[in-house]
Order: structure tokens, then C-alpha cells, then sequence
């Protein structure tokens, strides 16, 4: 299933991270084709979740670069990624409890919002075409990610497979060239995770966004990614389509331990 | 029963003022985390600044009425808090993001020194009157219906009207626009809003500039009932209860809190006092409060802090 791929999007050189003493990650390069899905995959503790970070600005590594669209980026930070584009999900979901499903898509538009505070204020004209072009927008994530039924409930009173799709819904609503899922199928069921594959195959496939991925389901990320990366100990071992990365020894090795 | 319903009404419009003062801690609690110690400071210096604008003014301007005069002192007076707000994000808060919650409180007492310090030696330190031409004479209404009458502070009444339409304002703005929105955002989860792009940094100056604001009126009411002077930053411990009965990270929790301890101190001023001794006003807040912590901790309507250890 390789498909033919854009250009280089996002490239990332010698990335070296670490806490105090503990290394996350040592030397990592790699790139992401636009278009693509792109995997990461590796055991606990591998450094999947710190890569994810470094990519969106909430970690700072030590050493290497990180190049989107031909700008190079030593320093990234979280609000740079935002405004180059790059949105993502988290794993153990960070939505706005407290607001409704609407409201908390209505703030992945913040970027996007031209109106003044004083023009909000006071409900002007313009602030008030402007919030209601991008209510429309959200609409259509909202039924983009069937949810019709839910959106005026507070996020925090959704069962936990549908609090996953808002989280996927506020990513989507800021309209990303690059979409960064972190264990996007974590904690869900068969069905839920047969859902969550078709949302992120449709919104690829739809939007044409370039999707970078953790996932700890082997089955789901070698049916879905177009290539796939593999971290073991903050390194990398393997990179390439999956069946060349299933066949790879060393990541077989680091899945199924040494003495296999 | 006239009686009764005098003590309540009385108690009412206490309480409106005591949300408002309450209502300035939980907007920078709600967005920030920091439960900001600077916020009596911050009423004092606004009141500061509006009692020497109004009397400067007249003098700079050649201004002759009276409202003209206030009008411009509050404009003044809202500039100076702005750039006060501004100046705290820029020179304290922005070197502590991410940093323990023991810590900002820290920060916020030595900006409450710093605000103290700054206000009497640019405004001076005497006591000074703000008169922004509050009706002083109380008034008698319901005659006909309740026996007595009803006597009615009117400068309370005023003041609670003043503070019950801001406290809306900044609900419908909190909950109505754009920004409202994103502030919300923050207060929920900050990484998560600066993922999507809401920058924390402006959010805070806005919720400063807001605060700010409410001590701004606060000042400005409490200044005209009670006159400017340094007592006056003492106003904002008598909201502390009130945060601690309606929850933090709650603003309807501070205006039913507000209400409820303004309440509570008149009636059991009145018909406890005379059994168990009088000032019970004084107290009676604290021990309210004092139950809540111990058995109710997160107040009446705030978050249930669940921390992962």
C-alpha cells in the first residue's frame, strides 16, 4: 500500500533530549513526508510520547534541530507549533473539562480569530460574523466526527472513548497541515478503535493532513501508517515501511526481548 | 418582620461587595492557578489613585464638575491598573511559569509589599475621601405594604447595583466572546491551551487588567464609604471566607458566597447577639469558613482537587 508521497514537511536532525541524567532521546533524525502517516511505535518508556513533545515545542532538546518547511527551529515552543500548524492530541486526554464539546472545538479557532477584545466586547459586527463563520467550521468537524448528539455537553461528563474523538475534534478545528496523535486507540475498545482508524484514514484522505502517530497496537499502526519509525531506549532502531520494519530484527528483538 | 427583612436586605447588598472583592481572587485563581495575596493591594492602590486623580484633576485640567472630574480619574485611574497588570506579567510572572503554586503566592505577597510601598509614595499616605456622588440619606420604601416601612441604605443599594451589573458583564464576557472563551481554556488546562494556540502570556495580562478592574470598583466603593486609607486593604481578607464558601475556581460560587456571608453576619449579628454577645459580624465569616475547610474543602461550588501523587 505505498503511496506517493510530498515533500519533505517536517525533518527532524540529531535530536538529543535529556532530563537531568536521564536520556529520552539520543540522536534521532528523521523526516515526514507531507501527506503521509507517519508512525512512531516503541516499547514503554521508549521516548515516543518525549519525541511527540519536541516536535510541538513542549520539550526543548539539548541538541539537533527541527526543520518545518524549510525554517530551522532550534528552540520551539508550544505556541509556534500551533501557529506553524502543527496541532495534536494527548494521551491521557487534555480537553477543557468544563466547557462544552462546542466550546472546546471553538477554542481550537482561537488562532484564527481577527477580532479585537473591545469589537468581542461589545458583540460588534464584525466579531459576531466572525463567530459565527467559525461556529459553522465547527459544525462540520462535528459532523465530520459524529457527534452531533453530544455537543452541547460538557466534556468532562463524556465517557472516555468519545472525550478521545473531541480531543481529535479540537486538533481538527484549528485546521492543521501536520496532526500529531499521541496513542490515539489507547484504552479503547474494538469498535471504538475501528472508529478512531477511520476518522484518522478520512481526515488524511479528506483534508490531506500529514499525520505524525504514537500507538502501542502493532496491527493498527502497520495497517495504517504509510512508514513507520522505531524508538527503543531513546534510540532509534528501525525505520521504513512496516513490512520492512516487521521483518527488521532488532525491533523484533526489542518487542519480544533479546533472548527470542 | 419590616425587621427581618431589613437585616436581609442589609445583609444582601453587604454581601454583593464582599462577591466583589471575591470575585477579583478567583478570576486570577481560575486562569492562572495563584491565588494572588496583591489583591487588597490592589484594591487599595486603585482607590488611591481614583481619590488623588479626582482631586488632581480639577487642578491639572481647570475641570469644574464634579463627574467630569471622576470620569477622567476613573479613565486614569483603569490606565494605571492596566499597566500595573502588565507590568506584573512582565517583571514576576512570566520568570515563574510552571512553578510550585507556594511559590506565585510568595510572588503575590511581595508584589502586595511592592504595590503598598509604590501607591503612598506617588499618592501619599494620608487618608483621603473619594466622592463620586454616592446618595448618602437612607430612605424609607413599602410603607403601604409592610408595617414600618422598609429603611433602605441608599448608598448600599447603589453600590450593590454597581456591583451585581459588573459581576454580569463579566460573566456574559467570560461566557459570550472569543476571548471569554480562551480564558476559560486556561484555567482549565494550560498545556492544553497552549497547544491550540492560545498564547498564556496575553491571557494572563487580560486577566490582570480584569482584576484589576474589579479592585478598580471595588476601590472605588468601599473608598466612598469608608474613606481611602491603608485599612482598606485589609477589605480583601473579608473576601477570603467568601472564596473559601463559594470555591475557588468558581464565579458564581463567589457571588453565592458573597451573599451568603453578607447574610449570615447581619442575622447573627442581630438575633444571635443579643444571647452570646455582640461582634459577631467580625467572626462569624471566619467560622463559617473555618467549617468549610474542615468539611467541605473545595467550597460549595469549586473543583474537587484530586492530586495524582
Amino acid at each position: 500500500m505505498s503511496r506517493e508521497f510530498g515533500e519533505l514537511i517536517l525533518d527532524l536532525q540529531n535530536v538529543s533530549l535529556a532530563f537531568g541524567g536521564v536520556k529520552a532521546l539520543t540522536d534521532i533524525s528523521f523526516d515526514v513526508r507531507e501527506h503521509e502517516i507517519r508512525a512512531i511505535i516503541g516499547p514503554n518508556g521508549a521516548g515516543k510520547s518525549s519525541m511527540l513533545n519536541v516536535i510541538n515545542g513542549v520539550y526543548r532538546p539539548q541538541q539537533g534541530e527541527i526543520i518545518l518547511r524549510g525554517q530551522h527551529f532550534t528552540r520551539m515552543n508550544p505556541y509556534k507549533a500551533a501557529c506553524a500548524g502543527i496541532s495534536r492530541t494527548f494521551q491521557n486526554i487534555a480537553l477543557f473539562k468544563g466547557m462544552s464539546v462546542i466550546d472546546n472545538l471553538m477554542t481550537g479557532r482561537n488562532l484564527k480569530i481577527r477580532s479585537n477584545l473591545l469589537q468581542q466586547a461589545f458583540w460588534w459586527g464584525p466579531a459576531r460574523r466572525e463567530e459565527l463563520a467559525h461556529r459553522a467550521r465547527v459544525e462540520e468537524v462535528i459532523d465530520f466526527l459524529e457527534i452531533q448528539h453530544i455537543r452541547k455537553t460538557p466534556v468532562g461528563r463524556l465517557p472516555y472513548g468519545l472525550q478521545k474523538r473531541v480531543d481529535l475534534g479540537r486538533a481538527l478545528a484549528m485546521e492543521p497541515s501536520i496532526l500529531l496523535l499521541d496513542e490515539p486507540m489507547a484504552g479503547m475498545n474494538v469498535e471504538e478503535k475501528q472508529d478512531m482508524c477511520r476518522f484518522i484514514l478520512d481526515v488524511n484522505d479528506q483534508f490531506g493532513t500529514t499525520i505524525v502517530l504514537i500507538e502501542h497496537d502493532m496491527g493498527v499502526v502497520m495497517d495504517i501508517s504509510d512508514r513507520v519509525v522505531v524508538l527503543d531506549y531513546g534510540r532509534k532502531i528501525g525505520d521504513g515501511v512496516p513490512d520492512a520494519v516487521r521483518t527488521n530484527p532488532e525491533v523484533i528483538s526489542a518487542y519480544l526481548g533479546a533472548s527470542h | 418582620m419590616g425587621f427581618f427583612i431589613e437585616t436581609l436586605i442589609g445583609g444582601l447588598m453587604a454581601g454583593m461587595l464582599y462577591s466583589l472583592v471575591a470575585l477579583g481572587f478567583v478570576l486570577i485563581f481560575k486562569a492562572s492557578g495563584v491565588f494572588n495575596f496583591a489583591q487588597g493591594a490592589m484594591v487599595l492602590f486603585a482607590a488611591l489613585a481614583m481619590a488623588r486623580f479626582s482631586a488632581w484633576v480639577p487642578e491639572w485640567l481647570g475641570v469644574d464638575s464634579r463627574l467630569l472630574a471622576n470620569g477622567i480619574a476613573f479613565v486614569l485611574s483603569g490606565a494605571l491598573m492596566f499597566a500595573v497588570a502588565w507590568l506584573i506579567e512582565r517583571l514576576v510572572l512570566r520568570h515563574l511559569v510552571n512553578q510550585d503554586g507556594a511559590t506565585l503566592l510568595m510572588a503575590t505577597l511581595g508584589i502586595a509589599y511592592v504595590l503598598e510601598g509604590v501607591g503612598s509614595s506617588i499618592f501619599g499616605s494620608d487618608i483621603y475621601k473619594i466622592d463620586v456622588g454616592m446618595p448618602k440619606e437612607p430612605v424609607m420604601i413599602l410603607e403601604e405594604s409592610i408595617e414600618g416601612g422598609l429603611l433602605i441604605n441608599r448608598e448600599d443599594f447603589v453600590a450593590a447595583l454597581i456591583a451585581a451589573l459588573l459581576v454580569s458583564l463579566l460573566w456574559l464576557f467570560f461566557q459570550k466572546t472569543a476571548t471569554g472563551r480562551a480564558l476559560r481554556a486556561v484555567a482549565d488546562d494550560h498545556q492544553a491551551a497552549q497547544s491550540i494556540g492560545i498564547p498564556l502570556n496575553r491571557i494572563w495580562v487580560i486577566v490582570w487588567c480584569v482584576a484589576g478592574l474589579v479592585a478598580l470598583v471595588a476601590g472605588i466603593i468601599w473608598g466612598s464609604k469608608l474613606g481611602v486609607q491603608f485599612s482598606l486593604a485589609t477589605v480583601a481578607l473579608r473576601a477570603l471566607p467568601v472564596v473559601i464558601l463559594g470555591g475557588l475556581t468558581s464565579i458564581p460560587g463567589a457571588i453565592i458566597g458573597g451573599l451568603i456571608i453578607g447574610v449570615g453576619e447581619k442575622l447573627s449579628e442581630v438575633y444571635l447577639g443579643p444571647f452570646i454577645g455582640g461582634g459577631i459580624e467580625i467572626w462569624f465569616a471566619y467560622q463559617l469558613a473555618l467549617v468549610f475547610l474542615l468539611f467541605r474543602p473545595q467550597g460549595l461550588f469549586g473543583e474537587k482537587i484530586i492530586d495524582r501523587v
